[in-house]
């Protein structure tokens, strides 16, 4: 009686999960595909209760995390980006953008957040991973621009929270040019000897790395992130083999020495408040 | 010589000018009317194909194998140079290449992505894409330039960062963003000028500087066309239209203010006659190094800062239903 007998492995699924579950009260993780309650999850800082992974999560709910009582402030929200290049690909550029305001409800990839944490001032710039892939252009480099003069005047620290897949295409030279603007502006950032914690999240890559990601007085990252300036797929096709489990990882990047540490999102809002308190005694 | 498949129709007269000159030495009667006749005629075909380059064409010509590289410009232009090496952490990389040299009696550093000259050279200089160690190796050299108040001058030529392994295990990203911060802060004169390929971060690792140039034949941008291509196309096959969407072209980069100037090229482009567009790029570095030498340590820094401030485009929302809306 073979055929009633299951060949793979695996795919028998527990009652529990199979149970339809209604939106908003239960999440399914994306690594470990467990279903856990949302409350549960929240409580959790939006990681799977059952295998502490890091799901993707927007500007606003890092604020809500850092800042004291989630209050916080929302700064230069009135960029927007505009199509100069006239690009098109598979869609127009003007498209991409309209549709990425549509579904994300947002007006880009980065948003900058003010407030107090830990009862100290500090300015916050999150990027948003749902805007064209957190990819940055020139409203992204602008606003991390505007961010570090905010914090010059405000003698506040600042921490920038990437999550990007790098430069974006269609903004072409001008997005690379974010690179040297956003470096540019870390000078003076640095010259008004004021903190900058770099974290970054899952994922990091490109230009996004090679300009102001990798330039934190505190390059810090969420567990298990991918962090790398070419993607697995660039490297793969490069050297004409596999990678190796956990290459890019955050882990791998504290091991090769390119992070200061790794922070469970749980503790990062003590984490940073301690580490800025440190800095000022 | 290597002929673009553009360039087909002087590839033709070539070949003719060569038959009339074999016929020439079998038969020892003088073809000389012939062939100036035809010398004319490659002329003009020259100049009606390279005065309107397309961009793809163009991107060609910044690829041709027989273009002038780093080396070849730095040793021409220099009455002396003194090659340096190693980034003194972990080796020499062979893609990027530095050190100083006199020209016209200065004393200039220069810093330069470097390609093979043949099949051999080009693998042990890695195609022109350098490893982290490589933009490490140039930071070092542009301190010690910093150090005895010389003036850097950066030629770019990569098809981009290399994208290996090792690479990333090294900080391929790091390298290069510590670059771009440190370059920002040198109290020296820096001038880049784009030879040939300008390819996203990889280029831009030796990029920031006061004034940046290209040479009429060649481009910049955040990608290639054949990378960008296969991700916004989902195949290797549009390359061209990658390249027009990329508006990569010292035109197109000088008219949204990103570059300085255009340095013109010799008709049929760079390599057609090297030894011409090395002296027009001496005689441009040379200008440019005399006018940036006016300006305070200070005045430089902040205007390199205010530079890079400027480029960006973007909407300014007014009203508060624009914001919410």
């Amino acid at each position: 009686m073979s055929w009633w007998k299951r060949i793979r492995k695996g795919v028998e699924t527990s009652t529990s999960e199979k149970k339809e579950a209604p939106d908003g009260v239960w999440h399914q993780c994306t690594n470990c595909k467990k279903a856990s309650l949302v409350t549960e999850m929240k409580a959790h800082a939006y990681t799977c209760p059952l295998c502490n992974h890091h799901e993707k999560i927007d500007a606003d709910d890092y604020f809500d995390l850092i800042f004291d009582k989630s209050i916080w402030e929302e700064k230069f929200s009135n960029l927007v980006p505009v199509d100069t290049l006239e690009f098109a690909d598979l869609k127009p550029y003007k498209q991409r953008i309209h549709e990425a305001t549509v579904n994300s409800g947002l007006k880009e990839a980065m948003r900058v957040g003010y407030g107090k944490a830990g009862g100290e001032n500090l300015t916050i710039a999150a990027m948003d991973f749902r805007f064209i892939g957190g990819s940055m252009g020139s409203v992204v480099g602008e606003k991390i621009a505007f961010a570090i003069d905010w914090a010059i005047e405000n003698k506040s620290p600042l921490l920038i929270i990437s999550k990007s897949g790098g430069a974006r295409m269609q903004e072409s030279a001008f997005s690379l040019m974010q690179m040297a603007k956003t470096s540019a502006k870390l000078t003076q950032l640095a010259n008004a000897k004021l903190p900058y914690i770099s974290l970054l999240t899952n994922p990091t890559t490109g230009g996004v790395t090679a300009s102001f990601a990798m330039l934190g007085d505190f390059n810090i990252a969420e567990p298990g992130a991918l962090i790398g300036f070419a993607g697995p797929r660039v490297i793969e096709e490069t050297i004409k083999k596999k990678l190796p489990e956990g290459f890019q990882t955050s882990e791998f990047q504290l091991e090769n020495g390119f992070l200061d540490f790794i922070v469970d999102r749980k503790q990062l809002r003590d984490k940073i408040i301690t580490l800025l308190d440190l800095l000022k005694n | 010589m290597t002929f673009l498949d553009f360039e087909s129709p002087i590839a033709a007269l070539v070949e003719e000018r060569e038959k009339l000159k074999q016929i020439e030495l079998r038969s020892g009667v003088s073809m000389s009317d012939k062939t100036s006749e035809i010398e004319t005629k490659i002329k003009e075909k020259q100049k009606e194909l390279y005065s309107n380059l397309t961009t793809w064409q163009r991107i060609q010509v910044s690829r041709h194998p027989e273009r002038p590289y780093s080396l070849f410009y730095i040793e021409f232009v220099c009455d002396s140079f003194i090659e340096l090496f190693g980034d003194r952490h972990f080796k020499d990389d062979k893609a990027m290449v530095g050190g100083f040299g006199s020209l016209n009696g200065e004393t200039v550093m220069f810093i330069g992505n470097q390609k093979g000259v043949n099949t051999k050279m080009r693998q042990y200089r890695n195609f022109g894409m350098a490893n982290p160690e490589g933009y490490r190796k140039a930071l070092r050299l542009m301190k010690l330039a910093e150090k005895f108040n010389k003036p850097i001058v950066t030629l770019i030529d990569t098809p981009g960062a290399f994208p290996g392994e090792e690479a990333e295990q090294r900080g391929q990203g790091e390298a290069i963003a510590r670059n771009l911060f440190e370059m920002v802060n040198l109290k020296v004169p820096v001038l880049c000028i784009v030879i040939g390929e300008g390819a996203s971060g990889g280029a831009l690792g030796i990029g920031i500087g006061d004034k940046l140039l290209m040479l009429e034949n060649t481009w910049y941008s955040v990608i290639s066309p054949e990378s960008c291509s296969s991700i916004l196309w989902r195949s290797w096959e549009h390359k061209e239209k990658a390249a027009n969407a990329l508006k990569p072209t010292p035109n197109d980069l000088f008219k949204y203010k990103i570059i300085d100037g255009i340095v013109k090229e010799p008709c049929g482009g760079a390599h057609s006659n090297p030894q011409e567009m090395a002296k027009t790029l001496k005689k441009t570095i040379h200008k440019y190094l005399e006018e940036l030498k006016a300006q305070t340590p200070e005045e430089r820094i902040e205007n390199r800062i205010n530079k890079f401030s400027k480029i960006g485009v973007y909407e300014t929302l007014q009203t508060k239903e624009e914001i919410q809306g």
